[in-house]
């Protein structure tokens, strides 16, 4: 017998409405019952009991660009991972090789970046 | 569709709700106290004690006084995404559970598409704390946002390729199919690198000890929570922790440890005994290692963590294709001796950072 996937998805995307109004109801109740005083004081940024110095938005650099680069490469081979494991079978050689190519491709840009010191951190 | 066939259907959706609920809260409520006790064990102190017997009420009183507490929106925050950061991050471990077989014949949604599925929920999880340390416009609370985002897509990438490996091992992406290929043995004595990988990898996409960055409380206050109070708080350092670090407990069980199998029949109380297990793993790295260095945390993933499991799924690959006879027993056997070269080459590396130290400690600097 093959499961109805359709009917799976369906109940996922109840389940995640369910979650959603869930979450909110929780944090409406809790809301509800607490004992609300805010003064401006309290609504402050934490910045260790002194006023907070300008905005926290401020243009700096950010050494996790490189990193989030260099992932996007591996997340897009991993798209390409899942179904070649999936055919494994039926793919035979050629497909083994090809994808052993690719993940060699995929390697040499990893020394690359190693090599040019974008895994370091300065 | 007739009324009998509506009805249940929503009956089935409902109980689905109470289960993934209940194992949200349940992990919440007693993994947090299992974790004071044992830390407080194992660093040789009580641990609260103090709440009912054995302590055992503490984590409900915990919980009663923070929804009670007023919880703030401080004044410059983006209101919109601060009260949404929450909701959105909790989510994902309340989701990422639909696709698990909880016994041999319960599964939410047996998706087709079930490691993906896994990975992708995952994934998502990462935007709850980022908007939360965006959205509260504090200078700690940006940086700790912004290091979890980095840590968790970095290790993303090796966790994936464990699970294309289990995949590959079990040729489908069900979790429904891979319990049932793992009858014979379970893949952790196949695979034991991947699993290794697994467990340090979900460990940084918790941000547990040793990669808790994002929350270093000496440096960053509390990281991408430090704006929050109240219910919101509990959210993010209770439910949202914990029922992660559940969640991949489930996930790691169902993919290396066999799932609900076990021996006498299947049950789900094999599975809960798995989770309980790998949470205990993760509690001990929390109280046993110190917390890594940024920069220790990115080459670790990116020069240790990658190249091995790519080497792992290349040989994976290897022995599948050209002896498919005996590709357990030759994935096992490359499996293993990885192992010990993973754990050799782990302590070299080690005992070079410790000695430089201490060369520099001589030295004076």
């Amino acid at each position: 017998m093959t499961p109805d996937y359709s009917h799976s998805y369906l109940s996922v995307a109840v389940l995640s409405i369910l979650d959603v109004l869930f979450i909110l109801g929780v944090l409406g109740f809790s809301r509800l019952i607490q004992r609300r005083h805010a003064y401006p004081e309290k609504l402050t940024p934490y910045e260790c009991g002194v006023p907070p110095i300008g905005d926290a938005r401020i243009p700096f650099a950010v050494r996790y660009y490189i990193f989030a680069l260099l992932f996007l490469i591996f997340e897009v081979e991993a798209v390409f991972l899942f179904p070649w494991a999936m055919t494994f079978d039926s793919l035979g050689t050629g497909g083994f090789v090809a994808m052993m190519i690719f993940i060699g491709v995929l390697l040499f840009g990893l020394i690359y970046a190693w090599g040019r010191g974008a895994l370091e951190w300065v | 569709m007739d009324i009998a066939a509506v009805a249940e259907s929503m009956f089935r959706i409902i109980l689905a709700f109470i289960v993934l609920l209940s194992v949200v809260m349940v992990s919440a409520v007693i993994f947090p106290f299992a974790m004071r006790r044992l830390w407080g064990f194992m660093g040789d102190r009580l641990g609260p004690n103090r709440v009912g017997p054995q302590g055992l009420f503490q984590p409900l009183a915990d919980g009663l006084k923070l929804f009670v507490k007023e919880d703030i929106t401080p004044l410059q925050a983006d209101r919109l995404l601060f009260l949404a950061a929450p909701a959105l991050a909790l989510f994902t471990p309340t989701l990422m559970q639909v696709v698990i077989p909880f016994t041999e014949n319960y599964t939410i949604a047996d998706l087709n598409i079930g490691l993906i599925y896994v990975v992708a929920v995952g994934t998502f999880g990462v935007t709850g704390l980022l908007l939360g340390g965006w959205a509260s416009n504090n200078k700690y609370s940006l940086l700790g946002g912004l290091r979890s985002a980095a840590q968790m897509i970095s290790y993303e990438i090796p966790l994936m390729i464990t699970i294309v490996v289990v995949g590959l091992l079990a040729g489908s992406l069900s979790l429904n199919a891979v319990v049932d290929a793992q009858e014979s043995i379970w893949f952790v004595a196949v695979q034991p690198l991947a699993f290794i990988v697994f467990i340090i990898a979900g460990i940084a996409e918790l941000n547990r000890t040793p990669f808790d960055l994002p929350e270093a409380e000496s440096e960053l206050v509390s990281g991408y929570m430090t704006e929050y109070g109240g219910m919101r708080f509990a959210f993010f350092a209770a439910l949202i922790e914990w029922s992660n670090a559940t969640v991949w407990a489930l996930v790691g069980a169902t993919l290396f440890l066999g799932g609900w199998r076990g021996p006498f029949g299947g049950s789900g109380i094999y599975l809960a005994l798995k989770v309980a297990f790998i949470v205990f793993v993760i509690i001990w790295f929390f109280s046993t290692f110190p917390r890594l260095q940024v920069d220790q945390l990115m080459s670790f993933c990116w020069k240790i963590l990658i190249p091995f499991s790519l080497f792992n799924l290349v040989t994976t690959g290897l022995l599948l294709a050209l002896l498919p006879e005996y590709a357990l027993w030759g994935i096992a056997a490359v499996s293993w001796a990885s192992v010990i070269l993973f754990i050799g080459l782990f302590h070299r590396a080690l005992k070079g950072i410790l000695l430089k130290k201490r060369l520099r400690a001589l030295k004076g600097f």
